[in-house]
């Protein structure tokens, strides 16, 4: 394969610019490798995060042409390369250096939500009875690596920088995968409405098109836990049948 | 517009990306499909004409609470109409169009429709244009306040979307009935190929029928549907009517865009294809 031109942005949270690197591309290279063939010919200076390269550490998030991808799983045959490939870092986190953002503003978000709360005990042991049925659901939430693509993509961050009132799809992947749980009692419904903001959803389905584990972010997630809410607190038949019904 | 405390970037204007692919494609087949159809059913429901022929009720009449005595281009009711003539009740200022009395449902069933909220928040709003694509606002309220918090009731949209599913199957039916003084109307019913009174099959019938399966896919496919069948709940061994019907709605939820798109055209090319041969254009061909 010829030798392509990337222009990589270069700065740091005070301002940067995109900067011109050529590398020999070979077989079966990632956008990853050509990175770490630019710092080792001509960048060395140059930051960027990464650690597993098989897309399951979800370290190596940054833009390539544009779009948010794992530099890892995102190979170079599928890129054209006959113009310069650009690779920036995420829009919606502040940035530290070159492409490596500051996303603890993520795991601060995630502290907030309320953790697993599972019901007595079936057994005298201390020990649960679940159908498989019943958790089948909430395993693929699991699969989340924690790449914050999802976050990054997504235009309320991205655009409109609601961080304050807004928590994202990964957080609503999380908090999903929390509030369908069988065994959970937890109520996160008024904190999803309030202050995790999931009305500003508007539904683009952005963070389902760049999720690397594919998790249907938006339908099996958004959507189902949006419904929730829309049953406990702007179902005004939901509400009067709530009413009259038997308190447990 | 940064209400963030922390050090973003400046978030880019209209339009500005460093996408390479064609991401303006996307929101202008949107953009273009939704107007066309929009400009169409508004037409077609403003003409208080042509909306049936023989058995054949056009979908966007549906049902004929009132029929506004065009039938056969006589001033005669055709056999379709609930409650008879057009009332003198309604004021005269008020088009004398039936469509205009029931297609606020299917319209508001779509307006609020998960799918068709993105489709055109992107290709109408530009909000965003398209994913990681820069936007033309600063403000956003998105659906968490007054007046897009009123999609939710996208789920009373969808009881009474089901009921016109119910509507429109009978009326299928119905386009299997023909009588024959039609054939004789004023020489204005012009059925093609063989067939006679009773019972019989033309390529409206069959139009009619494919109309109602694409329209129940999508209307049964539906997120607040997947929603009321199981996914409100966690134990899904434990479903009142059994996990079937919950996998069955999350298998036509999967293709939702697709049963959007293909119903919503089917919808007005019924209408269309009633529409001329009512007007006599074209003729309607008896299989049977």
């Amino acid at each position: 394969m010829p030798q392509v031109t990337f222009k990589v942005w270069r700065g740091n949270k005070d301002g940067g610019q995109f900067k011109d690197y050529q590398t020999d591309i070979t077989e079966g290279m990632v956008v990853l490798d050509a990175v770490h063939q630019i710092q080792a010919e001509s960048a060395p200076d140059m930051a960027c995060r990464w650690n597993c390269k098989a897309g399951k550490c979800g370290s190596c998030s940054a833009e390539v042409n544009g779009m948010p991808k794992l530099m890892c799983m995102t190979r170079m045959e599928d890129l054209p390369t006959d113009k310069p490939v650009t690779i920036e870092p995420m829009q919606a986190f502040p940035l530290i250096r070159d492409l490596v953002c500051d996303v603890s503003w993520n795991y601060e978000v995630k502290k907030k939500i309320k953790k697993f709360k599972p019901r007595k005990p079936d057994a005298q042991d201390g020990t649960w009875r679940m159908q498989q049925d019943d958790v089948d659901r909430v395993q693929e939430f699991r699969k989340c690596i924690e790449c914050f693509l999802c976050q990054n993509v997504c235009h309320v961050l991205r655009d409109h920088h609601k961080h304050e009132e807004f928590a994202g799809p990964r957080h609503y992947v999380y908090t999903a995968a929390l509030e369908m749980h069988p065994l959970d009692t937890e109520d996160r419904l008024l904190d999803l409405k309030d202050d995790n903001g999931i009305g500003y959803c508007n539904i683009t389905k952005c963070c389902t098109k760049v999720c690397p584990e594919h998790i249907t972010i938006t339908d099996n997630a958004i959507i189902p836990l949006k419904e929730r809410v829309v049953d406990e607190y702007y179902d005004p038949i939901k509400k009067l049948f709530r009413m009259f019904k038997p308190k447990k | 517009m940064s209400q963030s405390p922390l050090s973003l970037p400046q978030a880019r204007g209209l339009g500005q990306t460093q996408r390479k692919d064609k991401w303006w494609l996307q929101p202008l087949v949107v953009f273009l499909g939704l107007g066309a159809f929009v400009v169409y059913s508004t037409w077609a429901a403003f003409q208080g004409a042509h909306y049936e022929f023989g058995p054949y009720l056009s979908p966007m009449y549906s049902p004929l609470l009132f029929d506004a005595g065009t039938a056969f281009g006589t001033g005669s009711l055709g056999h379709h109409t609930w409650f008879g003539a057009w009332p003198a009740w309604i004021p005269a200022w008020v088009p004398a169009s039936p469509a205009l009395l029931i297609l606020s449902i299917p319209a508001g069933f779509r307006t609020t429709c998960y799918y068709y909220r993105g489709a055109y928040y992107k290709a109408f709003w530009a909000d965003p244009l398209n994913c990681a694509v820069g936007e033309p606002r600063n403000g956003y309220r998105g659906e968490n306040f007054f007046p897009l918090l009123i999609q939710n009731i996208h789920r009373y949209m969808f009881y009474l979307a089901a009921l016109y599913i119910v509507i429109l199957a009978y009326d299928a039916v119905i386009a299997t009935q023909f009588q024959a003084d039609w054939a004789a109307n004023g020489g204005k019913m012009l059925f093609g190929g063989e067939g006679g009174a009773g019972f019989g099959i033309g390529v409206g019938t069959l139009i009619l029928t494919l109309n109602v399966i694409l329209l129940g896919g999508y209307t049964f496919g539906c997120h607040c549907a997947r929603h009321f069948t199981g996914g409100n709940s966690d134990h899904q061994s434990k479903l009142p009517l059994g996990k079937k019907p919950y996998e069955c709605i999350s298998c036509l939820n999967r293709n939702h865009m697709k049963w959007a798109w293909v119903s919503l055209i089917w919808v007005g090319f019924t209408d269309f294809y009633i529409r001329m041969v009512s007007m006599g254009i074209w003729i309607d061909w008896r299989l049977f």
